[in-house]
């Protein structure tokens, strides 16, 4: 069973929503951005989705974008993303990490190269905005093959005839992208992710995530309860950006900012179903 | 090692690609869309009431056909081959991108779009863009790099004074690649009503074959007009290349003459040896950008690098994925002329031929006025004076050290 069926399957057996968190790889320099993915597991974060920073993130806001710039600044790259996750293995073996970002720079490492490098760092999962199926066989075969499973983002544009398409060969969790839009902007109403999320159930077994546009404790708690799991980007990026100075240097406190706020998520998600047991 | 094909006009394939380049590389909110835009372009290129419309203006608004005209000063300066320019410059708007904005334009309506968004550079493309949308009320909103809009103030009041709105974007660069990332995301947070109108054969599919499908009007029209004029089709011919539509435009219809060199000129800024050039092709290697696989200024961790070139028009570190293609499959030549060549062949210009070229084309003529010295008197080689000056005086000042 890989670390996302498992996961997953705990995450079922406890009969709740999962809290899927995403950092930006190399944000806001190495070295705290490494204290934050090490401690992002005991804050509660059932799934780590970690971004692979890139020059021009068009499906993400400012904040993710700048973050983007933070890490790249700071010397991140892929070499150093895939490092930070095998560094993160030895103590935590558990933890799924998927990977978010842009294909550029996977072409520029290589596909076969990254996939096979990916899986021995122990990656479990790819969410690559910019690939859709139709161009995606040089890299998912070699990644398939390295045991890494390919997220398929489903956004509220999408028929239900691509729907069947989507979740064709897709493993570990179907993503739905909740608005029409970059992340960090509008939020969409929970009734209309419910009738999603069914809409998207209907094709496949496999849990689904909701992401874009979750921001506060109370919207992630009310997603996990009709979705497998909330996805939150922006607003833990934020706390990031606020502990740091003009000059993106950090102010105060990074690690404490972040992982407090992951926590709060994590608190909102676990006691949202208690509500409905009772 | 080049082989050649039957035919260089037969592409893109079913799912845009031109070789390993092209394609749809996009979120997964957009792919909706574009097959709405494929299937819309597809019929309306079919329908003879589309087509209809699309000449009309374009003979009574644009002002086309556009003059083929013999530049016969640049030809005796040079004292080799014979000199044409086909005048785009000469079009409503002073580029060729109005042939583009129109189709586009005429495309949304179509589709029951009511409101246009577009990316520019140089703000050719914006300025061409809000003058259809203008023409037909309909709501623009361009995005545009901050630096740009500092260095082509006329073309940022002219797009105002059209009633489009402006948005400058100051992320990245604050250039062209910027200003595309800005329109893809209004695009995405606004499906339902919005047509992004690209202004170059890039993009997603099916962006690159019907942005070079609405500018082929210039290579079509040029055939015949050499053809009054010698009897003959020309040997070469040389246009500037940043995204690639004009040169797309002109080149496509001559692809599969046999004998017919033909030859893009990209932006080599500083020189193609140092870090500051916009030439995808001869200083670039391939990668995925703005929906396609295609040639990209990136360094080694694939993260896209800046283009620079005086010229704001040709500042993209990307270019047309069919570029790419027919780049290696051998059939067009790519070459580069710096900033400073291109300011030489612009002063030329304007006292030569009396004309103003923008400084995108000036780098085509620079070119020209290195190799048409050495070619017989014989030989024709045509231009394309893709846009005019007026909108650079102010850069061109600046780099000569005059104060306006």
């Amino acid at each position: 069973m890989s670390r996302l069926e498992a996961r997953f399957a705990a995450l079922r057996a406890e009969g709740r929503g999962g809290l899927v968190t995403f950092v930006t790889a190399g944000d806001p320099n190495i070295e705290l951005s490494v204290e934050i993915l090490a401690g992002l597991p005991a804050a509660g974060a059932d799934v780590i989705e970690l971004g692979m920073p890139f020059t021009d993130p068009m499906a993400d806001g400012p904040a993710i974008e700048l973050a983007s710039g933070r890490a790249l600044a700071a010397g991140q790259n892929m070499v150093r993303t895939l490092a930070m996750v095998a560094a993160f293995r030895k103590t935590d073996n558990e933890t799924p990490i998927v990977l978010m970002g842009y294909y550029n720079p996977i072409y520029a490492y290589g596909p076969e190269k990254f996939a096979a490098d990916a899986g021995s760092a122990g990656v479990d999962g790819m969410i690559i905005v910019d690939l859709p199926p139709e161009e995606e066989a040089e890299f998912s075969i070699p990644a398939r093959a390295a045991g890494i499973d390919m997220i398929r983002l489903v956004a509220p544009t999408t028929t239900d005839e691509r729907i069947t398409t989507l979740v064709e060969n897709a493993s570990g969790f179907v993503y739905y992208v909740s608005v029409r839009g970059i992340t960090g902007t509008s939020s969409a109403a929970v009734s209309d992710i419910a009738s999603n999320v069914a809409r998207i159930r209907k094709q496949t077994d496999l849990p689904i995530a909701v992401g874009f546009g979750i921001r506060t404790p109370s919207q992630a708690a009310d997603v996990a309860e009709v979705a497998d799991a909330a996805v939150v980007g922006t607003a833990i990026v934020e706390q990031v950006a606020d502990a740091l100075d003009d000059h993106g240097v950090p102010a105060g406190d990074v690690i404490g900012n972040t992982l407090g706020y992951v926590s709060q998520l994590a608190e909102a998600v676990r006691s949202a179903r208690d509500g409905n047991a009772l | 090692m080049t082989e050649t094909l039957n035919t260089y006009r037969a592409g893109p394939d079913e799912n845009g690609h031109f070789g390993i380049y092209g394609g749809r590389y996009v979120a997964e909110t957009l792919t909706p869309l574009l097959r709405e835009v494929e299937e819309a372009y597809e019929t309306a290129k079919a329908d003879p009431a589309f087509r209809a419309e699309f000449n009309n203006l374009m003979t009574h608004y644009v002002g086309r056909p556009s003059p083929l005209y013999f530049a016969s000063r640049i030809t005796e300066h040079c004292g080799g081959a014979k000199v044409y320019f086909k005048r785009d410059e000469l079009n409503h708007t002073g580029a060729h991108k109005i042939n583009n904005t129109l189709g586009q334009v005429l495309l949304a309506r179509r589709m029951g779009k009511t409101r246009i968004i577009a990316e520019t550079g140089a703000g050719q493309h914006g300025v061409a863009t809000a003058t259809i949308c203008a023409l037909f009320g309909i709501p623009c909103v361009v995005y545009m790099g901050a630096v740009d809009i500092e260095r082509q103030k006329p073309n940022v009041f002219r797009m105002k004074l059209l009633g489009a709105e402006v948005v400058p974007v100051s992320s990245g660069s604050s250039t062209l690649k910027d200003a595309m990332n800005g329109a893809l995301r209004d695009w995405v947070a606004h499906v339902d009503d919005t047509f992004y109108v690209i202004g170059t054969v890039a993009g997603p599919h099916p962006y690159p074959a019907m942005v070079r499908d609405f500018q082929s009007v210039i290579g079509i029209e040029t055939r015949e007009q050499i053809m009054a004029a010698e009897g003959r089709l020309p040997d070469t011919l040389v246009a500037c290349i940043g995204g690639g539509s004009n040169a797309m435009g002109l080149f496509h219809p001559f692809l599969d003459d046999d004998g017919i060199r033909v030859i893009g000129v990209e932006a080599a800024g500083d020189g193609i040896d140092t870090d500051r050039h916009a030439a995808s092709l001869s200083g670039g290697s391939p990668g995925v950008l703005h929906g396609n696989r295609t040639y990209l200024l990136q360094d080694d961790d694939g993260q896209i690098a800046e283009a620079h070139s005086i010229s704001a028009g040709l500042d993209y570190p990307g270019i047309g994925p069919e570029h790419a293609w027919l780049h290696d499959s051998g059939r067009v030549e790519y070459v580069s002329a710096t900033d400073t060549d291109a300011l030489d062949a612009f002063q030329l210009c304007c006292k030569l031929e009396g004309i103003i070229p923008a400084l995108e084309p000036a780098h085509a003529l620079a070119h020209v006025l290195r190799i048409a010295p050495d070619l017989p008197s014989d030989h024709i080689l045509i231009m394309n004076m893709c846009g005019r000056g007026d909108k650079d005086v102010f850069s061109v000042a600046d780099a000569l050290g005059v104060e306006i």
